[in-house]
């Protein structure tokens, strides 16, 4: 049922508008003369203050690739990251690991693993399928460039931001 | 002496507009940002130059490197017209505003004119033509329901403002400015009549009319500089951006400086007319006369005196600006029609019985 | 000053020509605006400023303005090409004539130049001012044309607000 609601009977002095502005005024010139007495709590000068101390443990930052405690690369080349990503930004191309090396038993390894990060959603789908745990979504997020080349991050970046991972660690525990 | 008189106001032309009053519109817009942030609990510009006062020059670097982008569906001559004539008249009205008494011998007022006020608004009345051109020219909807907003505007609180000042025409007796400011300056400003002649029951019997009408003329100043709460030829929630819809870069800043410049005249009139214009309270320093000779500190702390009272009154402007909300476009009529003209007419009336019963 | 006097002549004068030469409206209304402002620098270089500002006021600000908004919202087309305006082009042929009859025979009847105007006394009474002038000849000497005037708008206004009502009915 639709409610109606009077319009409230303005005594006279409220119809004059003057004392109205005048609380307005008063409201506003106080925010005005706390701000300029300091009492006011403003907003972060951001390049100068920055907010990284108090950032939640699951931020979801830019996402990278790490290595593990052996400095192999965790990644196996699945492409299951690229299938996932919603908007696409991952591009993986798998390479076979040659025989002589040290590692040719984990078969596959990404030759080339590109994150465009103009595309990227920060939504951390890759980090959640990812199942060698090789994909992070670490808590940088200043990801600046200033041509679209230089916000495609190429493996050796991702690997710069992500560095070691070391131990198993397995993200289901928690939801056990 | 021909030569010496061009020269001085030569000088006083180039001191007054380009020198004091550019840089003033430069710098209420950053006070603008600066006062609403402080309002709003935010920091507002405060990277440019020391506490971001050079914000202004950055603004108009980036202005004038924009592109200067031309729809092709306006009409070129006028839309190339419209910022100009926004800009022009604005400045114009400097002429007759008294901004000190006296320096180096000069009357600091660029043309002594005994038709001061009525030079104000006949040429003010001339920035509508920039905003009706420009809404226009664009050849678009928006811009047009702006103009077409602003003129019915300008053109109905302009008669509230013409005849707000009459009260205090008649009171004085002047039509020039500087007359009326020393007039103020002996004997009370015409809302503070503390002093002189005016500290008397005739003086605050007087100054009931005068408070009258200072309401309404800054009411109606606030409506003809199109500023918040009477911004409807703008209104972004209804009309985009109003008459500069379809502008860019530096004709886009004409149109905002235009703005600024309007209400810094605005507040320089009402300074002169109801705060004594360059004169201090309680006739601190006051020159005997209109042409006596003025030392030249004195004149100095005139001139301060005058640019502290516009700026106060400036940040009177902004004030409101970020306290009330806009008026609806047939609340803004009804208030311009029906109060504030019959407002002004009783209080033309009521002061002529004072006046006559005072005598 | 006869240098501006003949800039602010040309002004007004072109402005004139625009008015009838433009097919836009909006163009014409302009020229006149611009008309108008020539004029009122001539009254200013008379020393008669109280004329020229309120020609500026109520002409050039007021009602130019509501020309301009009329035509506006009206969206008038360009004046269209009609065949051959016969009784338009007569008429303008007898009203240039005769204006240039009008002309002629005052400038050559008339002598300018020799003929010196009689000073004018200025009102007593009053301030030196023109405004102060003005005020006091029209509130004494011609008090009764004033309120004539006066009441002839107010029938005017009457009138027009009768007129817009009478549809709504």
């Amino acid at each position: 049922m639709a409610i109606v609601v009077d319009r409230p009977k303005l005594k006279w002095w409220e119809h004059l508008y003057l004392p109205a502005l005048a609380k307005g005024l008063r409201i506003t010139l106080g925010h005005f003369f706390k701000m300029l007495r300091g009492n006011t709590k403003v907003t972060m000068q951001y390049p100068e203050e920055k907010w990284d101390a108090n950032l939640p443990d699951h931020y979801r930052g830019a996402p990278a690739l790490v290595t593990d405690e052996q400095e192999r690369e965790r990644c196996v080349a699945c492409q299951l990251c690229e299938f996932i990503c919603p908007p696409r930004a991952i591009t993986i191309k798998p390479e076979e690991i040659p025989s002589d090396d040290k590692w040719a038993k984990v078969e596959k390894r990404p030759k080339v693993f590109d994150i465009d990060m103009i595309r990227c959603i920060y939504c951390g789908f890759c980090e959640e399928v990812c199942p060698e745990q090789a994909i992070y979504l670490r808590k940088d997020y200043a990801i600046t460039g200033t041509s679209r080349e230089e916000m495609v991050h190429d493996k050796e970046k991702l690997y710069e931001i992500g560095g070691v991972r070391v131990g198993l660690v397995n993200k289901w525990n928690a939801l056990k | 002496m021909d030569w010496y008189i061009i020269l001085a106001a030569t000088i006083k032309i180039v001191v007054f507009v380009f020198l004091v009053t550019l840089p003033l519109v430069a710098m209420s817009v950053w006070a603008e940002r600066r006062v609403s942030a402080a309002i709003q609990d935010r920091v507002g510009p405060n990277r440019v130059g020391p506490a971001g006062l050079l914000q202004p020059v950055a603004d108009g670097i980036k202005f004038l490197l924009k592109e200067d982008f031309t729809p092709n569906h306006v009409r070129k001559t006028y839309y190339w017209l419209a910022p100009a004539l926004t800009m022009i008249p604005s400045l114009l009205t400097c002429a007759v505003i008294p901004f000190g008494s006296k320096l180096f011998g000069e009357k600091m007022v660029i043309a002594d004119l005994d038709v001061g006020p009525l030079f104000v608004f006949a040429v003010a009345s001339l920035t509508v033509y920039g905003i009706v051109l420009a809404g226009w020219a664009s050849n678009s909807k928006y811009p047009f329901l702006g103009s077409v907003r602003s003129t019915s505007q300008m053109i109905s609180y302009e008669i509230s403002l013409g005849l707000s000042i009459v009260p205090l025409l008649m009171i004085y007796g002047e039509l020039n400015l500087g007359h009326i400011v020393m007039e103020q300056a002996q004997n009370g400003w015409a809302l503070l009549p503390l002093w002189g002649d005016g500290l008397s029951i005739k003086g605050w019997l007087l100054s009931i009319p005068l408070f009258i009408s200072f309401v309404v003329f800054t009411t109606s100043m606030f409506a003809e500089t199109n500023r918040l709460p009477f911004d409807l030829p703008e209104c972004e929630t209804e009309l985009v951006a109003g008459y500069h819809t379809e502008y860019s870069s530096m004709k886009f800043a004409l149109f905002f400086l235009g703005e600024y410049a309007a209400m810094i005249i605005g507040s320089g009139l009402a300074v002169t007319l109801f705060f004594g214009g360059w004169s201090l309270p309680f006739g601190w320093l006051t020159p005997e006369s209109v042409d006596a000779e003025v030392p030249f500190w004195h004149g100095l702390i005139h001139l301060g005196a005058f640019f502290a009272k516009v700026i106060l009154f400036i940040l009177f402007f902004i004030a409101v600006r970020w306290t009330l909300p806009r008026f609806r476009y047939d609340q803004l009529m009804r208030l311009g029609w029906v109060v504030f003209f019959e407002l002004a007419l009783a209080n033309v009336i009521l002061t002529a019985l004072l006046l006559m019963w005072l005598k | 000053m006869t240098f501006f006097f003949f800039i602010f002549a040309a002004l007004t004068l072109m402005g004139g020509i625009g008015v009838v030469v433009n097919r836009n409206p909006v163009s014409s209304a302009f020229s006149m605006i611009i008309s108008f402002l020539g004029l009122a620098a001539l009254f200013i270089q008379l020393d008669a400023y109280l004329v020229g500002i309120l020609q500026i006021l109520v002409y050039a600000g007021a009602i130019m303005v509501l020309f301009l908004f009329i035509i506006m919202l009206l969206d008038i087309p360009k004046a269209e090409k009609k065949r051959f305006p016969v009784f338009t082009l007569g008429a303008s042929i007898v009203v240039v004539v005769s204006f240039a009859t009008l002309m002629i025979t005052v400038i050559t009847r008339s002598d300018i130049g020799s003929a010196k105007l009689p000073p004018i006394e200025p009102v007593k009474g009053t301030g030196s001012s023109d405004v102060h002038q003005i005020g006091e000849l029209l509130f004494s000497t011609y008090w009764f044309p004033i309120q004539v005037v006066a009441v002839l708008l107010l029938v005017s206004t009457v009138g027009v607000v009768v007129l817009s009502k009478r549809e709504l009915k």
